[in-house]
C-alpha cells in the first residue's frame, strides 16, 4: 500500500533551485506557523468553551408518562375504585408503584375513566389532555385475565375521536359474580383502528406503539 | 506460543543467512557539473543515494540477476541487469539527453504500511460496481469481511469477527470520528470517493491507531501525477427500491503546481422490497461532495481537503417495537407487523446525520529518502435520530448529538539502503454535545476527550527475500464527561463508593456527575516477511493492541428506541487488550495462485452486550442489555483463490471462518460471522466490448455457536397470562444468494469510453435473514433486484 508518493521534479537550472528552495522555506515556515495559531486557537476555544456552558440542567422529559390512573365509580351509588401506576424514574431502576384502592362489588357496573399524567415535569403535565386532542392517533385498550368479566368502551360520544373510532379513555365494567384477574390498560399510539376488532377493543391487529401498558390485580368481592 | 513463534522466527533468520551476500558499489560519474545526491539510485529492491561526489554503494543483494536502474533529469538513463555472483565495483557515466526534456517525472512508491501484514486492497473497477451501495457491501467481497447491518441501508464492516470501534475508518488519512460505537450507525462514507480502499486485518497500522483490534479500513483517494484532465459520471438505477443514484468527478492531474479533485454523488432510494412484502420506511436519500487541491513543487506539496456528507435513513416502521410482547410476537409470527404501500417517503423512525471533514496536509521531501508531513484535520459529526413520538415532539429528534474532533498530526519517513523507518506524533481533542432540547435522556453525554499519540515503525530486508518490521505506539487519552445520572440507576449499578467522587450536583431525583477518566495505553506489532522458493510467500505478524471503552459502553443507559432495549453502560470497564497472530502463505503457480490466513486472537477483558433480563417501565417490560466484559479467544481462518482457467474463464473463490469462544464461561461469542464461501465464475473477451459475465455464488451458513440468551415473558392468552419463550439467541437458517453481473465498453467519442453494465442481485428470489442483521426479527432481507449502471469516462 502507498499512502505517500514522492515526486521529484528536476530543472537542469541550479541556481534556479536555490532560489525556489528559499523561497519555499519562506513560505513553508509561514504556514507552519499560520497552522499553530490555528491549532492554539482551536485549543483554547475547546478547552473554553466548558467555562462558557452555564450550569447544566437535567433533560426535562416533557414526553413522559410517570402515572397512569383508572378510577371506576359504581352507577348508583358506592365506593368507587382506584387504580393508580406510578413510575417517577421512567427507565429508572426502581420498581412502578401499584396501587388498587379496594375490591369491586358484585352485580353493579362501574364507569371508568383514565388519566395520564407526567409528575417528573414541574408543573404536572395532563398527557390526558393531549390524547384526546389526537384522539385519531391514541386508542386504549382493556384486556383482562382471570375470572373478570371483560370491560368495554363507553358510549358516550367523548369517547371516540371525529372519524368515530373508539379513543377509549372512558370505559365500562359490569360485575357479576365473584371474581378475581389482572386488568392490562395499554395506550397505543398511531395505532391501525381500522384492523379487523381492533374498534371493538382488541388489541391483536392494532400494531402501532405502545405509550404504555399497565396491570392491575382486581377482585370482585363475594359480598 | 510466543515461545513457538520465536523458534520460528530464528529459524527463518537462519535459512536466510544461506543466501549469499553480495554488494555493488562505484562512483556516478558525470562530465557536466549535477548535483549527485539528486540521482536516482535503484538497484534491485533498494533505492540508494549516492554522495556529493557521486560515490554510491548497495548491500546485501542475492545472486542472480539484478536490475539497475540509474537516472537524472535531462540525462539517458541506464537500465540493465547483472548477474551477480561476487562483489562488485561498477561505475556509471551520465550522459545528456540529445533531445532535451523540460522534465521528467519519477514517481517513488513508499510504501510506508506494515508490509509483515498481507493487506487486502478494493481497486477502482470493484468499487464502481458498488457505487450504489455501502462501503460495508463492498468490502464483503474481501474473504474475512462480513457485514453488521441494521435494515439494509446502515451496514458496518466486520473484520475477523470484529466491529465499530474496534475497526477504525481511515478516511483520506482522516481517522474517521463519526460515532462508530453505535451498532446501527454506518461509517458515514461515500464509496464514489474512494480510488482504493485496503483492508489491513488485525491492528498493525500502528500509524493510524493503537486500537484497531479488528482491523483498519484505509479509503484513499485519486492522486494524479501527470498533467490531464479527465473525469467520470456514473448513473445507476436499482429497480428494488425504485431509484439510483448518480456521481460525477473531475480530476485535474498535475505533477508540479496545481492538481485538484471534485467529486458529487446523489442518491435517492425508495422503500426496499422483500420477497414477499415491502420494507416499509426503508428509503434513503444520500449527498455527498468531496474535493480536494493539491499544489506541487519540487520539494513540498500541500493539500486542502473537504468533504460533506449528508444522508437521511429511514428504518423499517415494524422494528419499532414496544415491549417484550412485541419483540415475542414479531419472532413468533416470523411477519412485520407493519407493512405499508410501496413509497418513497421517509418517515420516523429515521437518522439523518451529517459529517464533514476538513484537512490541510503538508509534505516536505528533503531528499529522495527522507520527508516528512504535518497535517491538521477538523470533523463534526451531527446525528439525528427521530423516533415516533406524540404530537408535536415526532418533529424532534429524540437523539441530537453533535461530535467535534479535530487533530493534528506530524509524521517522519526515512528510507534508507535497506531501512524503512516512519515516525510521526498525534494530538486530538474531541468534544461531545448531546442536545437536551430532545426531551429525552441522552444514551451518550456531553463530554471532551484528549488524545496523544506517538508511534514509530521500522522495517528492514535482511535480504532480498526476507523482511522484518516491527512497531511501538503509545496512546494517552482523557475522557471527562458531563452526565446526569437517575439515583435509582446509580444505586442499581452499585456506584457507590467507588464513583461517588464524580458526583457534583444534586438535582432531586439525579445526580449531576463528572465521570472522568484517563488511560495509558501500548501497542506493538512485531513480524515478517520471507519469499521462499517458487514464489511462495509467507507473512507473520504478532500485535499487541488496547482499546479503552467507548462513551457508549461506559454511559449508555437507557431505553434504546431503534431496537426496544434498554442498554446499561458500565462505569467499571476496563480497557480490551488483544494479542494477535495472524499468518498468510501466499502462492502463485501460472494460473492459480491461492492466500490462505490462519489467525488467532486472544482478547483480554472483550467488551459485549450481554441481554441480562428485564426491566418494568411503564411501557411494559423491556429486555435489559448490559456491556459486560470477558475474556474471549478468535480462531479463524481465511482463503481466496483465483484461477484462470483459459484465457476467458476465471474462477474465483473466498472462504471465512471464525470461531468466537468466551474462555471465562467456556461459551460461544454472540454475534459471530458464520462459515460463508462465495464461489464466482467470469468469463471475458476483450474482442466484444470487453465483455465480462459473472456469476457468483454467496453461501452463508447458519451459525451454530451461539450463547443462549433467551428468556419467557407473559402474554394474554384465553384471559391468562401465559409465560413464553422469546428466542432472541436462535440463528436464523443457512442461506444460498446467486448474483449475476455483466458488462461491456463502447467507444463512444474518441477520447470517451461508455461502460454498459447489468447485473441482478439474488437472482433466485430468496427469502433469508441474516445472523448479524439487529432486525433480523422483524423482517427478511431484500429480494431480487435488477440494477443497471451506465459509466462515462472522459
Amino acid at each position: 500500500m502507498q499512502t505517500n508518493f514522492n515526486i521529484y521534479q528536476f530543472n537542469l537550472n541550479t541556481n534556479k533551485m536555490k532560489t525556489t528552495i528559499k523561497k519555499f522555506n519562506n513560505s513553508a515556515s509561514k504556514q507552519l506557523k499560520m497552522a499553530a495559531i490555528a491549532l492554539v486557537a482551536t485549543l483554547a476555544f475547546s478547552s473554553c468553551s466548558k467555562d462558557d456552558e452555564t450550569v447544566p440542567a437535567p433533560v426535562n422529559e416533557e414526553e413522559l408518562i410517570t402515572t397512569v390512573t383508572a378510577t371506576y365509580t359504581p352507577v348508583g351509588g358506592g365506593t368507587a375504585i382506584t387504580l393508580k401506576y406510578k413510575d417517577l424514574d421512567a427507565e429508572g431502576a426502581n420498581p412502578p408503584v401499584i396501587t388498587v384502592s379496594g375490591t369491586f362489588e358484585k352485580n353493579k357496573t362501574y364507569n371508568g375513566l383514565v388519566t395520564v399524567l407526567n409528575e417528573s415535569s414541574n408543573p404536572v403535565d395532563d398527557i390526558t389532555l393531549e390524547i384526546i386532542e389526537e384522539g385519531v392517533d391514541h386508542q386504549l385498550f382493556y384486556q383482562k385475565t382471570g375470572t373478570l368479566n371483560a370491560f368495554s368502551y363507553a358510549t358516550a360520544p367523548s369517547n371516540f375521536d371525529k372519524n368515530g373510532k373508539p379513543v377509549g379513555l372512558q370505559s365500562v365494567f359490569t360485575t357479576t359474580e365473584a371474581a378475581t384477574g389482572n386488568l392490562i390498560i395499554t395506550l397505543r399510539h398511531e395505532p391501525n383502528k381500522s384492523g379487523a376488532n381492533v374498534s371493538n377493543g382488541d388489541i391483536t391487529n392494532a400494531s402501532g406503539a405502545t405509550d404504555f401498558e399497565v396491570t392491575f390485580p382486581i377482585s370482585v368481592s363475594s359480598l | 506460543m510466543l515461545k513457538k513463534n520465536f523458534v520460528f522466527f530464528c529459524l527463518f533468520l537462519f535459512c536466510n543467512s544461506n543466501y549469499a551476500q553480495n554488494s555493488i558499489s562505484g562512483k556516478i560519474i558525470c562530465q557536466e557539473k549535477i548535483s549527485f545526491s539528486d540521482v536516482h539510485i535503484h538497484i534491485d529492491k533498494k533505492i540508494i543515494i549516492s554522495d556529493a561526489f557521486g560515490n554510491y554503494g548497495a548491500k546485501n543483494l542475492p545472486n542472480g540477476n539484478i536490475k539497475i536502474n540509474i537516472s537524472y533529469i535531462g540525462y539517458q538513463s541506464i537500465d540493465t541487469i547483472l548477474e551477480l555472483k561476487s562483489n562488485l565495483e561498477l561505475d556509471f557515466k551520465l550522459k545528456r539527453y540529445t533531445t532535451q526534456l523540460h522534465e521528467v517525472l519519477i514517481l517513488q512508491k513508499t510504501n510506508s504500511n506494515i508490509k509483515s501484514v498481507q493487506q487486502q486492497q478494493l481497486k477502482t473497477a470493484t468499487i464502481e460496481k458498488y457505487s450504489n451501495q455501502s462501503l460495508g457491501d463492498a468490502l464483503k467481497e474481501i474473504a474475512g469481511v462480513s457485514t453488521l447491518k441494521t435494515g439494509n441501508s446502515v451496514v458496518k464492516p466486520i473484520i475477523n469477527g470484529l466491529y465499530g470501534s474496534r475497526v477504525p475508518v481511515i478516511n483520506n488519512n482522516v481517522k474517521l470520528e463519526d460515532q462508530e460505537w453505535g451498532s446501527e450507525h454506518a461509517p458515514n462514507i461515500d464509496v464514489n470517493a474512494s480510488d482504493k480502499i485496503i483492508v489491513i486485518k488485525g491492528s498493525s497500522g500502528l500509524q493510524y491507531s493503537g486500537d484497531a483490534i479488528g482491523g483498519l479500513v484505509i479509503l484513499e483517494l485519486l492522486s494524479v501525477k501527470k498533467d490531464t484532465l479527465f473525469g467520470k459520471t456514473i448513473l445507476n438505477y436499482d429497480t428494488n427500491g425504485k431509484g439510483g443514484s448518480v456521481t460525477s468527478s473531475i480530476h485535474k492531474g498535475n505533477n508540479v503546481g496545481f492538481s485538484w479533485n471534485a467529486l458529487g454523488t446523489f442518491k435517492y432510494m425508495g422503500d426496499k422490497e422483500a420477497p414477499d412484502y415491502v420494507l416499509s420506511n426503508t428509503g434513503n436519500r444520500n449527498a455527498n461532495f468531496t474535493g480536494d487541491i493539491k499544489y506541487a513543487a519540487k520539494k513540498y506539496n500541500t493539500s486542502v481537503f473537504y468533504s460533506y456528507y449528508k444522508t437521511l435513513i429511514g428504518i423499517l416502521s415494524a422494528s419499532h417495537i414496544g415491549s417484550v410482547n412485541d419483540l415475542y410476537h414479531s419472532i413468533t409470527d416470523n411477519q412485520p407487523s407493519v407493512v405499508n404501500e410501496f413509497t418513497y417517503t421517509i418517515k420516523n423512525p429515521k437518522q439523518d446525520v451529517e459529517h464533514q471533514i476538513a484537512k490541510f496536509n503538508f509534505n516536505y521531501y528533503f531528499n529522495e529518502l527522507e520527508s516528512m508531513s504535518f497535517q491538521y484535520d477538523f470533523q463534526q459529526n451531527k446525528r439525528l435520530e427521530y423516533d415516533i413520538r406524540r404530537g408535536n415532539y415526532n418533529n424532534t429528534a429524540a437523539l441530537d448529538l453533535d461530535l467535534k474532533t479535530n487533530s493534528l498530526s506530524i509524521d517522519y519517513i526515512k528510507n534508507d539502503h535497506d531501512w524503512n523507518f516512519k515516525s510521526g506524533i498525534r494530538a486530538s481533542a474531541q468534544n461531545n454535545y448531546a442536545n437536551p432540547a430532545t426531551g429525552i435522556r441522552p444514551l451518550i453525554p456531553n463530554y471532551d476527550k484528549i488524545d496523544l499519540g506517538v508511534y514509530g515503525i521500522i522495517s528492514h530486508h535482511f535480504s532480498d527475500t526476507f523482511l522484518m518490521d516491527g512497531g511501538l505506539r503509545y496512546d494517552f487519552a482523557k475522557i471527562d464527561a458531563t452526565k446526569f445520572y437517575q439515583k435509582s440507576r446509580w444505586d442499581e449499578r452499585g456506584y457507590d463508593p467507588e464513583f461517588s467522587g464524580f458526583i457534583v450536583g444534586d438535582f432531586a431525583s439525579q445526580w449531576l456527575t463528572e465521570p472522568s477518566f484517563i488511560y495509558h495505553n501500548l501497542s506493538a506489532s512485531v513480524g515478517f516477511h520471507k519469499e521462499l522458493e517458487n514464489n511462495l510467500h509467507l507473512y507473520t505478524n504478532i500485535s499487541f493492541a488496547s482499546r479503552n471503552p467507548n462513551p457508549s459502553e461506559l454511559f449508555s443507559d437507557g431505553l434504546h428506541h431503534s431496537t426496544g432495549v434498554i442498554e446499561l453502560g458500565d462505569l467499571n470497564l476496563n480497557k480490551e487488550q488483544s494479542t494477535k497472530l495472524s499468518v498468510t502463505l501466499q502462492k502463485k503457480y501460472d494460473r492459480f495462485s491461492f492466500e490462505i490466513n490462519p489467525y488467532i486472537n486472544r482478547i483480554q477483558d472483550y467488551i459485549f452486550l450481554k441481554p441480562v433480563g428485564f426491566e418494568t417501565t411503564i411501557r411494559g417490560a423491556f429486555p435489559v442489555w448490559e456491556y459486560h466484559q470477558t475474556n474471549a479467544r478468535l480462531i479463524g481462518i481465511d482463503v481466496q483463490t483465483h484461477w484462470d482457467i483459459s484465457k476467458q474463464w476465471q474462477h474465483l473463490f473466498s472462504l471465512g471462518y471464525v470461531n468466537g469462544k468466551d474462555i471465562s464461561t467456556d461459551e460461544p461469542l454472540i454475534d459471530m460471522p458464520p462459515l460463508n464461501i462465495n464461489n464466482k465464475i467470469r468469463f471475458s473477451k476483450k474482442e466484444w466490448k470487453d465483455l465480462i459475465l459473472e456469476l457468483k455464488s454467496e453461501i452463508v451458513f447458519k451459525q451454530n455457536r451461539y450463547p443462549d440468551n433467551n428468556f419467557y415473558t407473559n402474554i394474554i392468552q384465553d384471559g391468562a397470562f401465559v409465560p413464553v419463550l422469546v428466542d432472541v439467541s436462535t440463528p436464523p437458517p443457512a442461506y444460498h444468494l446467486m448474483h449475476f453481473y455483466s458488462e461491456m465498453k463502447f467507444q463512444t467519442f474518441t477520447k470517451a469510453i461508455t461502460t454498459v453494465a447489468f447485473s441482478v442481485q439474488n437472482i433466485l428470489n430468496v427469502s433469508y435473514r441474516d445472523y448479524l442483521n439487529r432486525q433480523r426479527f422483524f423482517a427478511d432481507e431484500i429480494g431480487r433486484s435488477f440494477q443497471i449502471q451506465l459509466k462515462f469516462n472522459y
